[in-house]
């Protein structure tokens, strides 16, 4: 971040949103499924989905580091395989699903369990075994990476409210909250 | 040394230095001419915070390529803590000891901090013919990502073509 932490790529309908396209507040994270930071996040994205309903919009980006982190890509791409192959609610079950399972053990993100994840959510575990060997989703998942890297994401979990990125403290909900609540036009 | 060392500022050529890169080998920065150099000065192996950006830098090390530009890590640790450290983060590129005499590089680019004995987190981004183009010196707490970096590197790619 060198004093332009603004979110370059604009939120578009090729990203994974949950929420109205209308609402006032569109949140964003650049997340990697095998953060443990990004797994602490994700309960608390979920109580302010709860909270704002359909004032908030939620969109999640990837940015795994998948150096540090081996499964992420792979995560990653499972994710994207499931949302082009069987829609958004399955994508986003999926999404759930691997945050749920992260810390299980220590194979708990390879490609047989987000397989099994996939079919739980609805989707196709075969396609995404298939998707994951012949690297299908590699470069959606890079071009999510690039975005985030030139909006200034420095590490995950990294949030933008309304295009702004958000530098006060995501680990306290009520604190997140009213900031997201002050962001609101 | 002045309290408050100032660094280099973009059109300044850069100062060639040679440093280990391990405990048997050195690399110096005429050793890349006719390439772009990135030198990331960071204070510490082993911080949280240091990971985070060498981590960054690693995984961004292909786009970092696609640029002709090398990357170049540089603290005032030893050669065998870089060892240590390189290969518990995996990383990819290239780390450089200012450890003897301490911070004598980091004092020419003026990123040294004299109280903390380590070196600023500054980056500079170097020219093919050894000019530093680009410069930037974070909070040290703070990871300063990429994309300065890479607005850099394409300024130098399109003022190349």
């Amino acid at each position: 971040m060198t004093g332009r932490a603004t979110l370059k790529p604009a939120v578009s309908e090729n990203d994974h949103a949950a929420g109205p396209a209308d609402a006032p507040v569109t949140l964003v994270e650049y997340g990697d499924y095998q953060c443990p930071h990004c797994r602490r996040a994700h309960p608390r994205v979920k109580s302010l989905q709860k909270q704002f309903g359909d004032r908030m919009r939620f969109v999640f980006r990837n940015f795994p580091l998948s150096e540090m982190h081996p499964d992420a890509l792979h995560a990653a791409e499972a994710a994207e395989s499931v949302a082009a192959n069987s829609g958004d609610a399955a994508f986003w079950k999926m999404h759930d699903a691997i945050y749920d399972h992260q810390q299980d053990d220590e194979d708990a993100l390879d490609d047989d369990h987000l397989a099994r994840y996939a079919a739980d959510a609805g989707g196709n575990g075969e396609q995404v075994l298939d998707d994951l060997s012949e690297e299908r989703f590699v470069e959606r998942v890079r071009a999510d990476f690039m975005g985030g890297v030139r909006s200034g994401v420095n590490g995950t979990p990294t949030f933008f409210i309304n295009g702004v990125r958000y530098e006060g403290d995501w680990t306290t909900v009520a604190t997140f909250a009213a900031d997201i609540e002050a962001a609101m036009p | 040394m002045p309290q408050h060392a100032t660094p280099l500022a973009a059109g300044t050529p850069a100062p060639d230095f040679t440093l280990p890169v391990t405990a048997d080998q050195t690399v110096s920065l005429s050793d890349f001419e006719g390439k772009a150099v990135i030198l990331a000065f960071y204070p510490a192996d082993w911080s949280p915070v240091c990971g985070d950006q060498m981590a960054l830098y690693n995984e961004i090390l292909p786009e970092f390529h696609k640029h002709h530009a090398e990357l170049l890590g540089i603290s005032v640790d030893g050669a065998w803590c870089h060892a240590a450290f390189a290969a518990a983060r995996k990383l990819h590129f290239p780390l450089l000891a200012d450890f003897e005499p301490k911070g004598a590089v980091a004092r020419t680019y003026g990123v040294y901090r004299e109280h903390e004995g380590t070196t600023e987190r500054a980056l500079f981004v170097i020219d093919k013919d050894g000019v530093i183009r680009w410069s930037y010196v974070s909070p040290v707490g703070v990871n300063p990502g990429a994309d300065g970096i890479l607005e850099a590197l394409e300024s130098l790619s399109g003022a190349a073509s």
